[in-house]
């Protein structure tokens, strides 16, 4: 069975008409990492023999004439910061290289529950922090489009997995872009659910107010089924949304006439690579020629959201990673006398700089003194951003923008300015600050043949809506190629 | 204390919550299983994990909060304190910080000091002031003795992590030591009455901070105070802040300056320690929790909530120091606890004598409950029965004297008064002829005695007495004896 370009939809009619099996598919796919993943560095733990033992079961299920559940038999990569029972789970980090969760995250039991075959982990920016991969400890991901280039970050594992057909669909996290900017860079489909859509329960928290499992897929189709599988409530997780889950593959209806499609005048600004701006100006015709009415519209405190995120975020982020102190689990510096030293070897020699940069700095805005002129207002900010959105969308339905806006850049180019690194999720981090869902969904290429994204927005709890126009717009504008690989 | 000076106490109260579960997890909140068995991805602190707020613990501090005269605030919000120890997994205590369960409450009680044998000198009912209730979750242990490699090695036991707390933040209301303490006690007891805590401070449900300072008498600002931490027990509390207020005037009386610092009891040698001063005082980087949303209470579940709170301890002692007419002693002994106050009552109504009842209860009962050991709860007599047998006493069925060994036996078998008595005959003689029959033939067995009398020895009245009381098996009514002695003597 060719691996490149296979959907679930296309996996499970194969699987239904005999043509294929769970095994062979799984099988195919081990091969394929065995062979791509040197190169790409995408998997920091392979799971072939537990993969391949459920796949066996799987078949035994459907000679046995059982339903094929939503994602039966699919080869699914699971981001390195999602807990996985008795799996190594790193979060990309030094500091839990031998850690070995004694559960799994809900939306891995709800994955497995729907049939998935979990492949292996996807390597990340080290606790998700990062728009590039290369904050992983171990090593950058590449971009399968051009080894060159990174895949974005955090999620770049399982982007460039889903990109370069190592799995069918991934998860990721996306605190500030994660799952959106490397879907964008690696030239496939990726969704924020609304915050609260999705059990964050086994989720390595790094913002915890901003941070969202979604899927990453080939196409929106695959990610709505993801969704349909990981959302709804869950009592592990007090900030899960009780709202009702819809059937976003029922959604899909492929017709978009009369949708209210806004742009936000303040979206197509100084630093926007021309390129992108080209492609997503397309986009956005396309949409037009699909029957959407586009609108202009305004989210006049955008330029504040960098700040804003970056404040809120390593604030959360300092907390949640004070945990990470060598007493009960990972590593723990074997050359300290005293119990500050222990705390201090380990901190230091186990997490690495970036990581290290954004604890000082949310240990910075939270201290006695400083609080309120930065952790508080920042809140403050948070909620005129949600004042903007409210607005925008009295008078539309979804708003567009670049997912990114740049295309996939090369490696090493910002490791050393993490201003214009930060800079790389201008269009992403507000849309976790207002809680709102995103996805980025394939927007053509650079005359370099380097992917660009477009995202769309829209209102809490309506990704039916998102993944509807995202799915008729590829239906109609199919990006139809694949990474030379 | 030296008089030119007045103490200024407040105090901070962590009460232990008799939850079944945890706070933020579903395991057992109850001790003395294996270390670090009774715990789970959340309380352990692993990654990933969230907290999920326990429904018991609100109710039960709604019911602490709400004896305590506080005002529930309908929205409150957790809150992180960050700061790095072995023994808290996650790097930070969820708590409450600027938006705590309840505020502004206050408790009237009776307070008095005591003399050198440690009675209370006078009993004066007065008002203190509770800033704040707020919920919490408990730390872990380090244990640095008695393991395996002790010597090299410091151990965690999580089984306590997460463990719910309300902590008690008092104003600044206390001017001495026998304050603190009777408030403490107060605390305690209301904990106990509303069924919240189990009140154990040997074992930390119930732990103690004191903030110390001291002024000159009739000063308005307050002087500099010092925190002392490891209070865990009224003893010590007492005699810890005796022992600050002692150092503190010294030091201002020789010149020295207080510095603001933590210091910790130390018992053995009767001292409070520096442990930290105000330099290395940590900066706990309080924000809201992310994890947990805001706590909503509405005005009708406080409404439900108070319906079920029971008669709180000093509305019970004044209740029953008035209805029963009774001493500020005796009703405060009478509502130790609910259950000696409930007891107390019974055997009141059992009885229909509250002041024989009191006697018994604040002397018989309480001196056999001490001796084996026991709790109230755990009285082999019942309540109806004790009043019975007080009822038996108040009618002279027996005298005082047969019904402290009924008591004795009651205490020892649990069998009814009436039985006992009919087993060990004890039955009072109050039949006036009986009684006369056996006056008759002590008389005439002793006529020579009877002749002496007769010419006027008096004193020999005793003497008949005694030999009645032996014929009789010491059964007889004394009072209705001694008439019909002298009746028959006199005749």
């Amino acid at each position: 069975m060719e691996l490149v370009g296979l959907t679930v939809d296309k996996f499970h009619s194969a699987l239904k008409s005999g043509e294929t099996t769970v095994e062979a598919v799984c099988k195919a796919t081990f091969d394929r990492i065995e062979k791509l993943n040197p190169d790409l560095n995408v998997y920091l733990t392979v799971t072939k023999d537990s993969a391949l033992e459920r796949a066996r079961q799987l078949d035994q299920q459907l000679a046995a004439g059982a339903e094929l559940s939503p994602l039966f038999g699919v080869p699914t990569a699971i981001k390195d910061n999602i807990c996985t029972k008795d799996v190594r789970t790193t979060c990309a980090s030094k500091i839990l290289d031998t850690f070995k969760p004694p559960y799994s995250a809900t939306v891995v039991e709800r994955l497995e529950a729907a049939g998935a075959v979990v492949v292996g982990k996807a390597n990340c920016d080290e606790f998700a922090m990062g728009s590039s991969n290369e904050n992983s400890a171990y090593g950058s991901v590449r971009n399968p489009w051009n080894l060159e280039h990174v895949p974005g970050g955090s999620s770049g594992g399982s982007a460039a997995a889903v990109a370069a057909d190592l799995c069918i669909v991934a998860l990721g996290s996306d605190t500030g872009g994660s799952v959106r900017e490397p879907a964008s860079f690696c030239g496939v489909t990726g969704l924020k659910p609304t915050y609260g859509r999705v059990s964050r329960y086994g989720l390595v928290a790094f913002g915890s107010s901003l941070d969202q499992v979604g899927p990453i897929s080939k196409n929106a189709a695959d990610s709505a089924r993801v969704l349909g599988v990981i959302a709804g409530r869950d009592w592990h997780d007090s900030t899960s949304s009780e709202i009702s889950v819809p059937d976003y593959l029922a959604a899909l209806t492929g017709d978009i006439k009369g949708l209210k499609l806004g742009v936000p005048k303040e979206a197509f600004v100084e630093g926007l690579h021309p390129e992108v701006k080209a492609r997503i100006q397309e986009s956005i015709k396309n949409f037009e020629s699909l029957g959407a009415e586009i609108v202009e519209v305004s989210l006049p405190h955008s330029e504040y959201a960098i700040a804003d995120y970056y404040i809120i975020a390593t604030a959360e982020a300092s907390s949640n990673l004070a945990r990470y102190d060598g007493v009960k689990y990972g590593f723990r510096d074997a050359d300290a006398k005293t119990l500050q030293e222990m705390y201090k070897k380990t901190r230091d020699h186990g997490f690495g700089s970036e990581v290290k940069r954004r604890i000082m700095l949310g240990t910075y805005v939270l201290s006695s003194g400083y609080y309120d002129a930065y952790y508080l207002k920042a809140q403050k900010i948070r909620t005129i951003l949600e004042q903007d959105f409210r607005k925008a969308f009295e008078a539309c339905d979804l708003i567009v923008m670049p997912t990114a806006p740049v295309p996939p850049f090369k490696l090493g180019e910002k490791t050393d300015d993490p201003l214009a690194m930060y800079l790389a999720d201008i269009y992403t981090v507000t849309i976790n600050l207002v809680g709102v869902p995103g996805i980025s969904i394939p927007s053509g290429f650079t005359s370099d043949g380097l992917p660009i994204g477009c995202q769309l927005i829209a209102p809490h709890f309506e990704e039916a809506r998102l993944l509807q126009a995202a799915d008729a717009y590829e239906r109609s504008y199919p990006s139809n190629r694949y990474p030379n690989i | 204390m030296d008089k030119d000076f007045e103490a200024v106490i407040g105090l901070e109260i962590h009460a232990q919550l008799k939850t079944r579960t945890k706070i933020f997890c579903t395991c057992s909140a109850i001790f003395g299983g294996e270390p670090n068995s009774d715990t789970c991805p959340v309380c352990l602190g692993l990654p990933g994990a969230l907290p999920v707020l326990n429904k018991e613990v609100v109710s039960m501090a709604t019911k602490a909060a709400l004896a305590l005269n506080l005002h529930i605030n309908h929205e409150s919000i957790f809150a992180r304190k960050n700061y790095f120890y072995p023994d808290l997994p996650k790097g930070y205590q969820i708590s409450q910080y600027d938006r705590p369960f309840s505020e502004r409450g206050w408790v009237e009680i009776p307070t008095s000091e005591r003399d050198e044998q440690g009675r209370a000198v006078e009993w004066k009912k007065k008002r203190f002031h509770i800033t704040r209730l707020h919920i919490e979750e408990d730390a872990g242990k380090s244990i640095h003795d008695g393991m395996p490699q002790s010597a090299t090695k410091s151990y965690v036991n999580l089984n306590r992590s997460g463990v719910p707390l309300v902590e008690i933040v008092s104003e600044p209301d206390f001017r001495s030591s026998w304050e603190a303490y009777d408030y403490v006690q107060y605390l305690r007891k209301t904990l106990l009455y509303a069924g919240v805590c189990d009140g154990n401070m040997e074992e930390g449900s119930l732990r103690c901070d004191a903030n110390v300072s001291v002024r000159l008498r009739g000063a308005e600002k307050f002087g500099t105070k010092a925190e002392i931490k490891n209070l865990n027990s009224f003893r010590f509390l007492q005699k810890a802040l005796d022992y600050e207020i002692d150092r503190q005037i010294k030091t201002i009386k020789e010149g020295g300056k207080i510095t603001q610092e933590t210091r910790l009891w130390n018992d053995k040698e009767g001292k409070t320690y520096v442990m930290r001063s105000k330099e290395e005082a940590h900066d706990y980087r309080y924000f809201p929790e992310p994890d947990l949303p805001p706590l909503t209470v509405s005005t009708q579940y406080i409404e439900d909530i108070s319906q079920h709170l029971p008669e709180l301890p000093e509305a019970r002692r004044e209740r029953l120091q008035h209805l029963y007419e009774l001493t500020m002693e005796e009703s405060m002994l009478l509502t130790q606890t609910k259950e000696m106050a409930d007891y107390y009552e019974q055997v009141t109504e059992a009885s229909g004598n509250a002041r024989l009842a009191a006697n018994w209860v604040l002397s018989e009962l309480l001196r056999e409950l001490k001796n084996a050991g026991k709790e109230i709860t755990e009285c082999p007599v019942t309540a109806r029965d004790f009043g019975d047998l007080v009822k038996l006493i108040a009618d002279n069925t027996i005298s005082g004297k047969m019904g402290k060994e009924v008591f004795e036996k009651m205490f020892q078998t649990g069998k009814s008064p009436q039985l006992l008595i009919e087993e060990l005959g004890l039955k009072q003689i109050t039949d006036p002829a009986e009684i006369e029959s056996i006056v008759k033939t002590v008389v005439a067995a002793n006529p020579k005695q009877f002749e002496q009398y007769k010419q006027g020895k008096q004193a020999l009245f005793g003497f008949f007495v005694g030999q009645v009381m032996k014929a009789s098996q010491g059964k007889v009514n004394p009072q209705l004896t001694n008439d019909i002695l002298k009746k028959i003597l006199d005749a």
